[in-house]
């Protein structure tokens, strides 16, 4: 079972995450944790100095998170996107997908399983946040740049 | 029709294997109920009142010849000789084991089909028009649009656990046969200066809250279609409620919010958005729109239909829609049989359907949200022969629109949620109003009935319609007039307190003798109903 | 008097706890008392059931009666499809879940 995965090179920061609104409000720290609810759009103006951000999921059915990475990743914060809280491994591949690079779940997951997830589907149908070129690139090479 | 290539079919292949693995690992008891529950509805299994229910996607209703035949292979082999066909278009199975749903999901795939959200708080199986491609006044055939949205709407990353359900449809034309206002975005392709785009509705949909989608947007250019869905997706994610379940569809935020500080945060979203890249090319649309290329109608055919059976003549009359293409006609075929289960299809009748699509309509079959199958592409020529087949195999029922023709949600014949049972219902009012000059002479007349709020039976949206309830544990039956799932959307409104099974049918023919005494001209039930409101139908029913 | 039932986990049938197992008949249904809830997560932890809940029952000459319409036609089947309920031959055994 893993308690912590990371897609990361190096080492996982560190520092413990502050509130979003300890962070705005002065502080000085470089890790954040975002609340289902919380408007990831808030840490916009300080993406520079952040190296963790942490997305909480209350419950797993909680789909907040998932617009909270891709925001930030769109964005262009290249830190430590981590997902804690209720995270199953049937979701780690969305969640990949989404621009988080590191988890901490409740509960552990099945190495395994893990595996077995993240190498499942070949293809992905949409753009999103991971790089990855979607089905409808590879059908037209010619027509999609960079 | 649309073919996989190697891209699709490996997407559909490895969700079969996933979920051959989510339930294996449900069987050793790896995984608790708790947490199967929400990976099997990903792929429709639902538990039903007697079993396992498996919901089939049939994207925007269109199915060859050879699908149609293996799901009545599967209902044969899997199921109890049945299936039934849904107002989102779809197919449910009612008698599954837990185990053979990985092997169906499995045989499936083989035809290019699957379950993928057909349940979950996910993008779900994209609805369209049935006569879409064939009819004469469409801008465009919407189908390319749909499957487009549903690649894109296949596993989507950011938007699988969404506050509720998401409906979507797309039309094409001005009259809507897909009761596209009532689905939390509806597209209307329509042409602007020489090219299509969509006008895009948001927020409507049925339930306890129904609503009538107002439009957000008046023009997506086809290039730009996915951004802006994500756009409204977005707001969607973050801000609908995930309070209460039953306020968390997006019809309450855009009321919430108000039509016009929805649409600026969608605006404002989709600003954003189509910098991303987001779209496909417009090579992507093009390739797709190359497999609902017309098929190549043959010339010269013969115009006349020989009408000298009168049985036959009938059926015509009421069955038969008009095609685009010189010579040929739209089949409309009734799964609403008099004393039948609205939707229910057996396993030889599916099989009859697929092999008359084979011979007479070009290998193509539409499901409907009214639980009808169409066969989209037969030589007038031919009608005779297919009406002939249809009948023997009690299929060539003639009341297409008419009051016999019940939208019925399974009830609590089958559904875990319902309050009532809605079949036995739809088949005494189908009795009572069982004389065919009687069903003419009311005209066209939409009955819809649900077995309980959420609406599955659209009865929100029915002329007449009715919901059944939870009375001390007795079924009681809400009566709703006015209501329209059409071009003309509108919600019924409920006439008063609610009625025993038979109580509620003879208040029906209370309602139906106002109209016949009360219309002008050809005014259909609907049009009078709007025209003299209410009262005399409540005087009548409750006097 | 109180009786579990559930579905079972891998046929999915609609099942009856009959005391030492269950059964697919309602009339085999034994009084479950305060025990059910216990017996209900003790069998599911078992795999041999899902989805199981106590429900209200009656004794009738007919035998165990669902206090619930739901229940009831759990136990016999769908009213519309008598060929497809447990009571296949009994023409009037819709009238029996009213």
């Amino acid at each position: 079972m893993v308690e912590f995965l990371s897609f990361r090179d190096g080492d996982a920061a560190q520092e413990p995450a502050v509130t979003v609104e300890a962070f705005t409000g002065q502080s000085n720290s470089t890790a954040v944790r975002i609340e289902a609810g919380e408007d990831a759009r808030e840490l916009l103006p300080h993406l520079d100095r952040l190296s963790l951000v942490e997305v909480n999921f209350p419950a797993f059915g909680d789909g907040r998170g998932y617009s909270a990475a891709r925001i930030l990743r769109e964005a262009g914060y290249a830190g430590e996107l981590r997902a804690v809280g209720d995270v199953l491994v049937d979701q780690i591949v969305a969640m990949r997908r989404c621009g988080f690079d590191s988890f901490h779940p409740a509960k552990p997951l099945d190495d395994e399983a893990v595996e077995r997830a993240l190498t499942r589907y070949a293809d992905v149908y949409q753009k999103s946040v991971d790089g990855r070129a979607p089905i409808w690139a590879k059908r037209h090479p010619e027509n999609i740049d960079g | 029709m649309y073919r996989y290539d190697s891209y699709d079919q490996s997407m559909v292949d490895a969700r079969v294997e996933e979920f051959r693995d989510q339930v294996q690992r449900r069987l050793t008891g790896a995984l608790t109920e708790d947490q199967f529950k929400p990976l099997r509805l990903m792929n429709g299994l639902y538990l039903q009142l007697h079993a396992y229910m498996l919901r089939i996607a049939i994207p925007y209703g269109t199915l060859s010849a050879r699908q149609m035949r293996k799901l009545g292979e599967i209902a044969q082999k899997y199921d109890r000789g049945y299936g039934h066909f849904t107002t989102r278009q779809n197919l449910q199975y009612n008698w599954i084991k837990l185990a053979d749903a990985p092997d169906i999901l499995a045989e499936l795939a083989t035809i290019e089909m699957h379950a993928i959200q057909t349940s979950g708080n996910c993008i779900r199986n994209i609805s369209s028009d049935q006569y879409a491609g064939v009819s004469a006044d469409e801008v465009a055939d919407p189908r390319p649009w749909a499957e487009l949205l549903r690649q894109w709407s296949s596993f989507h990353p950011e938007f699988t656990y969404l506050p509720r359900k998401f409906k979507i449809a797309v039309i094409a034309s001005d009259e809507d046969r897909a009761a596209m206002r009532l689905h939390d975005i509806g597209l209307k392709l329509v042409e602007r200066h020489g090219a299509i785009g969509a006008e895009v509705y948001a927020g409507g949909g049925m339930g306890r809250t129904p609503m009538v989608a107002p439009l957000i947007r008046d023009f997506v250019p086809e290039d730009e279609i996915i951004s802006y869905l994500e756009a409204c997706l977005r707001v969607y994610n973050r801000y609908g409620r995930r309070d209460n379940k039953y306020k968390a569809r997006i019809k309450i935020l855009v009321h919430e919010l108000g039509v016009e500080e929805y649409q600026r945060q969608v605006e404002e979203e989709f600003a954003h958005m189509r910098t991303l890249g987001l779209n496909p090319p417009v090579e992507e649309l093009d390739r797709i729109r190359a497999f609902f290329a017309p098929p190549a109608y043959e010339s010269d055919l013969t115009q006349d239909i020989d009408r000298s059976d009168p049985a036959f003549a009938l059926w015509v009359d009421r069955q038969v829609a008009t095609h685009k293409a010189a010579g040929y006609a739209i089949v409309n075929i009734s799964l609403k049989p008099l004393s039948g289960i609205p939707g229910d299809a057996s396993a030889e009748q599916i099989e009859l359907v697929a092999s008359l699509a084979e011979q007479y309509s070009l290998d193509e079959i539409r499901v409907t949200h009214a639980q009808n199958l169409v066969l989209p592409h037969v030589k007038k020529a031919d009608l005779y022969a297919i009406w002939q087949k249809l009948d023997e195999a009690g299929l060539a029922e003639a009341n297409l629109d008419l009051i016999t023709d019940i939208i019925a949600c399974p009830g609590l014949d089958y559904c875990a949620l319902a309050n009532a049972r809605s079949i036995p219902l739809a088949q005494k009012i189908a009795q009572r109003f069982a004389d065919a000059e009687r069903q003419a002479e009311l005209g066209e007349l939409k009955l819809k009935i649900s077995g309980c709020i959420n609406a599955c039976g659209h009865h929100h949206a029915g002329h007449i319609g009715i919901l059944g309830v939870d009375r001390k544990g007795v079924e009681n039956f809400q009566l709703l007039l006015g209501g329209s799932g059409a071009d003309d959307a509108s919600l019924g409104q409920i006439t008063g307190p609610g009625f025993s099974e038979d109580g509620v049918i003879d208040a029906i023919e209370k309602v139906t003798d106002i109209y016949l005494a009360q219309r002008e001209g050809d005014e259909r039930f609907l049009d009078t109903y709007r025209r003299i409101g209410m009262k005399p139908f409540k005087e009548a029913i409750y006097g | 008097m109180k009786i579990l039932t559930g579905n079972d986990l891998v046929s999915g049938d609609v099942i009856w706890w009959a005391g030492d197992g269950w059964s697919r008949q309602v009339g085999d249904s034994i009084d479950v008392g305060q025990t059910g809830d216990d017996l209900a997560r003790t069998e599911e932890a078992a795999l041999r059931v899902v989805g199981a809940y106590v429900i209200d029952a009656t004794i009738t000459d007919e035998g165990v009666r669902p206090a619930h319409i739901k229940d009831r036609i759990r136990a016999l089947g769908p009213t519309v499809r008598p060929d497809l309920t447990l009571k296949p031959n009994d023409a009037d055994a819709g009238n029996w879940v009213i």
